[in-house]
């Protein structure tokens, strides 16, 4: 298979949600239905990638235990997240959070 | 050099200085992608030019991980599609104050847009002065968010032909913790609460469906889910005049 065809499939859809949206917005109209639903995709989008990356950390199988460093870390992360609001701290602190929990849980 | 160009200067820098924290964020984040697309079974070459051409960090390590699983191409494309579609909005946003510029502006500033630099960028435009250069300074945070990114990938390439089995360090975890940081804080009204629940609680449900499906099925679900519990909401009452 070529892996430049898939690059390139992934690049025009990339550049398609980007550039034409910049260009048409005020020339033509948008119905205000359509920018309330966008509103919601970020978030969304997001939450379907991170909650099964915590949960289901094989891909296969539910892991709420305690030994499931990504949800515990996840959680961690969360907290700092949401009571400093602070993207930088929330990516050092988890991450060493994360590292430091799979040492002791002997994972590394 | 003249005055409008030492503006210029001063927003591009600028835009640089006030990107800087989100760079750093951005570092394991694409050395870790680079590793895992070199391990996934992308070519070097291959993974260097995803970076270099799509340039969307989340649909790049969602487009290795289902490339590593042996998707079907038009797949993955359109779980590109799905995932990227939230730059619309950052796009849609940043329309009315880029719209008097040329192309040559407009096809990079575009090409370039992503969540950190939409951040950055909507900031400067919410300040309200006069000042007739903010493009440059979008220029500084975007180009210095791509440079970041291949050199990044670049690390990440190397690096992941020569650890043994890197997936042992469980680094995918950046990934989660970038995503946290960024939509714990976003969710200020009751219904992007909703909407994050239903969309985490379906992708959960929906994860046997083959292709990662789930992800698409989730991330609809909880756009429906937002819109319906904001139409919901009794709409603020107007408070009379006394």
């Amino acid at each position: 298979m070529n892996e430049w065809l898939l690059i390139f499939g992934m690049a025009v859809v990339t550049f398609a949600v980007r550039y034409p949206v910049m260009l048409l917005v005020g020339k033509l109209p948008l119905p205000e239905r359509l920018f309330q639903a966008l509103r919601y995709v970020p978030p969304a989008v997001l939450a379907a990638i991170i909650v099964p990356g915590m949960l289901i950390p094989d891909g296969q199988t539910i892991d709420a235990s305690p030994t499931n460093s990504y949800l515990v870390a996840g959680i961690v992360s969360a907290i700092v997240a949401w009571r400093t609001g602070n993207l930088l701290l929330t990516i050092v602190l988890g991450m060493g959070f994360f590292l430091v929990y799979r040492l002791i849980l002997g994972q590394i | 050099m003249t005055l409008a160009a030492r503006t210029a200067r001063r927003e591009f820098l600028s835009g640089v200085g006030d990107t800087v924290p989100l760079i750093i964020g951005a570092i394991p984040f694409g050395i870790i992608f680079g590793a895992l697309a070199v391990t996934s079974g992308l070519s070097p070459v291959a993974a260097i030019g995803m970076s270099l051409f799509v340039f969307a960090g989340s649909s790049q390590f969602i487009g290795v991980n289902l490339f590593a699983a042996g998707a079907a191409f038009p797949v993955i494309i359109l779980t590109t599609f799905v995932v990227n579609l939230r730059h619309a909005l950052y796009a849609a946003t940043l329309a009315p104050h880029v719209r008097h510029l040329p192309q040559r502006w407009l096809v990079p500033l575009g090409y370039w847009l992503t969540d950190e630099t939409f951040v950055i960028v909507a900031k400067r435009y919410d300040e309200d002065d006069d000042a007739t250069h903010k493009h440059w300074y979008y220029l500084g945070s975007a180009l210095s968010m791509y440079l970041n990114w291949q050199v990044c990938t670049l690390i990440g390439i190397v690096a992941g032909g020569s650890i043994e089995n890197p997936g042992r360090w469980g680094l995918d975890f950046a990934m989660i913790v970038t995503f946290t940081g960024m939509i714990i804080p976003a969710i200020k009204t009751r219904p992007a609460l909703v909407s994050v629940v239903v969309a985490a609680a379906t992708a959960v449900i929906a994860n046997p469906l083959p292709n990662k499906l789930g992800l698409i099925v989730a991330a609809l679900c909880g756009v429906a889910a937002g819109v319906i519990a904001e139409n919901a909401q009794p709409k603020p009452e107007v408070q009379p005049h006394e």
